[in-house]
């Protein structure tokens, strides 16, 4: 995707109002009682998302985490298939065995989010040397929470190690769960683990969407050129609470306040309305087009089907 | 049956699937050299440290890494040293490797092969002697087989390589360097999730899979000795279990004893019983018999060690107890 282009940076912002329409309409469904589970929203997340997805090649993998429904979004993934999903439906990605949190969609090469802390990072690992002859590269997430686990030490020194073709794509929102990075580790930046791994890493305003392309640029370019991974820590913030019915009551209201006028959504609005590529009504019109394209996957979902349960023990093995 | 070492046996099944199939890749501790038991020796030496890589001690992302390159196209075979060490592995085998094609509704394929040596021998103790199969049959998802002689060791690790969902694949170390007897039937079973009745007999069944075969073969002599006509099943794969030829062997003897080297307490041989005596309860004439490992760790003296580890003699003495004899 040409970002540099005018109508690539509408394009960011469009998606990224697709990806918010989206979280919000899951949570109106979610109280609603019409969705159940456990659901992750990135609202305030959206800029990381959008920018690597942006910055991928369509037949490179990427690898998600509990909070991921942007990242597939952002990626191309279909509304409905992602909203029927999430209203456990046969139609769904995953014909509703997956849910929320463990999405995959093998249409776009977005190979998994994962229940499990810092999960994915081994499966990239895997992904990015089985494809390391043929010129695609592995995007994967994780959280600042993901970096106290054995399994992200291992992972950063086998991808170093091996200079596999890796991004890896820290999302810092400051908080593991409920607890505040400053409680769970004594490391300022989860990037500050790179240096012993030798591992090159950026830290971004994760709110700023050209910020993140332009280190995901840096990155994208060493994987692909045989120079091993690079770490990319976006400094962000979610918005809402660890889960859909977290009160987040651990959080100051003062510090909420301060993110929310750093909302990446507003952020890029606000920049493209100045450099005079929109109108507050060319806005106002993404946002429309983005609600009703939304309101047609809920239709689509809540009038899908569920799977038969005997079918279900046909997905057990291959 | 074969003349080669269960160990021989099995690294020629590897490096012919490896000769078929290019996805074939092995990654593990030390297996460039060998591994610490020489199954992987040579390996590298004909296919390259692209397709025989040595990783770190770190067993959770080996097992994450051939769960995304399975995923991706490639037919893993991930060597984990000792069962003990599968507990450093076990979130990404058990909620990835086992559940990713559940998960994704059928989207994406697992077709990985985890290669792990078990079984109490030599005195190595509680950490490096345990038998946990029956953690890996409790997960949907997994399959898991465990072949008790050399020429099974071939045909196994092929079908499982060639299986497109994961596979856990149990080698007891005590079978490593043994050749298989003269006497053993020549293998005539086309997949490898099928039992082996691998002596015939009428009065028992003694079903067992893995090292204990052997014991129950000698058991079974014994028995003969005594007047007692023993069959013994191999049963090869532990998920799936094979039901039929299970049930078929008991319809016949009416008597049925499990037997393996795995602490008794919620081991394999329970669900064998729960399911046998639910489908062929009017054919049973005796309760049905476990021997298995007292409900201890492994010790780690020899002496202990041996009063640990089931024997033909424990098999016998179970045999007899279902007989009224003592």
């Amino acid at each position: 995707m040409d970002t540099n282009s005018d109508e690539g940076k509408i394009e960011l912002l469009r998606r990224m109002t697709l990806i918010r329409a989206f979280e919000e309409r899951v949570i109106e469904l979610y109280h609603k009682g019409e969705f159940a589970g456990l659901v992750h929203v990135g609202i305030g997340q959206e800029a990381v998302g959008v920018a690597v997805a942006a910055s991928l090649n369509a037949d490179d993998y990427l690898y998600g985490t509990h909070r991921s429904h942007g990242h597939f979004l952002a990626r191309g993934a279909d509304p409905d298939k992602m909203m029927a999903e999430l209203a456990g439906r046969a139609t769904g990605y995953c014909k509703g065995l997956g849910g929320s949190m463990h999405l995959v969609a093998a249409e776009i090469n977005a190979m998994g989010a994962t229940g499990i802390v810092a999960g994915t990072l081994p499966l990239a690992l895997g992904t990015a040397l089985a494809c390391q002859d043929e010129d695609k590269i592995v995007a994967v997430y994780f959280g600042d929470g993901a970096s106290n686990t054995g399994g992200f030490h291992e992972s950063l020194n086998i991808a170093a190690l091996w200079k596999l073709p890796v991004v890896l794509v820290c999302e810092n929102n400051g908080y593991a769960e409920f607890t505040p990075m400053s409680e769970h580790t004594v490391v300022e930046h989860v990037s500050a683990h790179c240096g012993p791994y030798e591992i090159p890493s950026h830290i971004v305003d994760g709110n700023d969407v050209f910020a993140v392309l332009e280190a995901l640029e840096d990155a994208v370019q060493r994987a692909r050129s045989g120079g091993g991974p690079t770490m990319v820590e976006c400094l962000t913030y979610r918005l809402r609470g660890h889960y859909v019915g977290d009160p987040a009551e651990y959080r100051q209201a003062q510090e909420v306040k301060e993110w929310q006028e750093k909302d990446p959504l507003l952020k890029l609005s606000t920049t493209l309305q100045e450099r005079g590529l929109l109108t507050v009504a060319d806005v106002s019109q993404i946002m429309k087009e983005a609600e009703n394209r939304i309101q047609q996957a809920v239709t689509f979902a809540l009038d899908s089907p569920y799977l038969d349960a005997t079918a279900m023990l046909d997905e057990v093995f291959s | 049956m074969s003349q080669e070492r269960f160990i021989d046996s099995l690294r020629d099944g590897i490096s012919e699937e490896m000769r078929a199939d290019p996805r074939v890749i092995i990654f593990g501790e030390d297996v460039a050299v060998g591994g610490a038991f020489g199954v992987t020796g040579g390996l590298a030496d004909e296919f390259g440290d692209k397709r025989v890589i040595n990783t770190p001690i770190s067993e959770d992302t080996i097992m994450g890494m051939a769960v995304g390159a399975s995923i991706a196209g490639k037919r893993p075979i991930v060597e984990i040293m000792f069962m003990d060490f599968m507990t450093l592995a076990m979130s990404q085998l058990v909620n990835h490797a086992a559940k990713l094609h559940f998960m994704s509704g059928g989207q994406l394929d697992v077709p990985m092969v985890v290669r792990v040596q078990q079984g109490a021998q030599g005195g190595w103790g509680s950490q490096h002697s345990q038998s946990l199969e029956a953690w890996f049959a409790h997960v949907p998802g997994l399959k898991v087989v465990a072949p008790g002689n050399a020429a099974d060791a071939k045909l196994m690790i092929r079908a499982a390589i060639q299986d497109d969902s994961p596979v856990i694949f149990i080698e007891h170390r005590g079978l490593y360097f043994k050749t298989d007897p003269d006497d053993l039937p020549v293998n005539d079973i086309k997949g490898f999730h099928e039992a082996r009745v691998v002596r015939q007999g009428s009065d028992v069944t003694i079903v067992s899979y893995s090292r204990m075969v052997a014991d129950a073969l000698v058991a079974a002599e014994m028995l003969g000795a005594k007047g007692i006509s023993a069959e013994v099943i191999d049963l090869r794969s532990l998920v799936p279990i094979d039901m039929p030829t299970l049930i078929d062997s008991v319809q016949k003897t009416s008597r049925l004893l499990i037997a393996h080297e795995a602490v008794m307490q919620g081991g394999l041989g329970a669900e064998i019983a729960a399911q046998v005596q639910r489908e062929a309860f009017d054919y049973l004439d005796a309760p049905i018999e476990r021997v298995g490992a007292p409900f201890v760790p492994v010790p780690a003296s020899l002496a202990l060690e041996k009063e640990f580890v089931p024997d033909p003699a424990k098999i016998v003495a179970a045999v007899k107890r279902m007989f009224g004899r003592d």
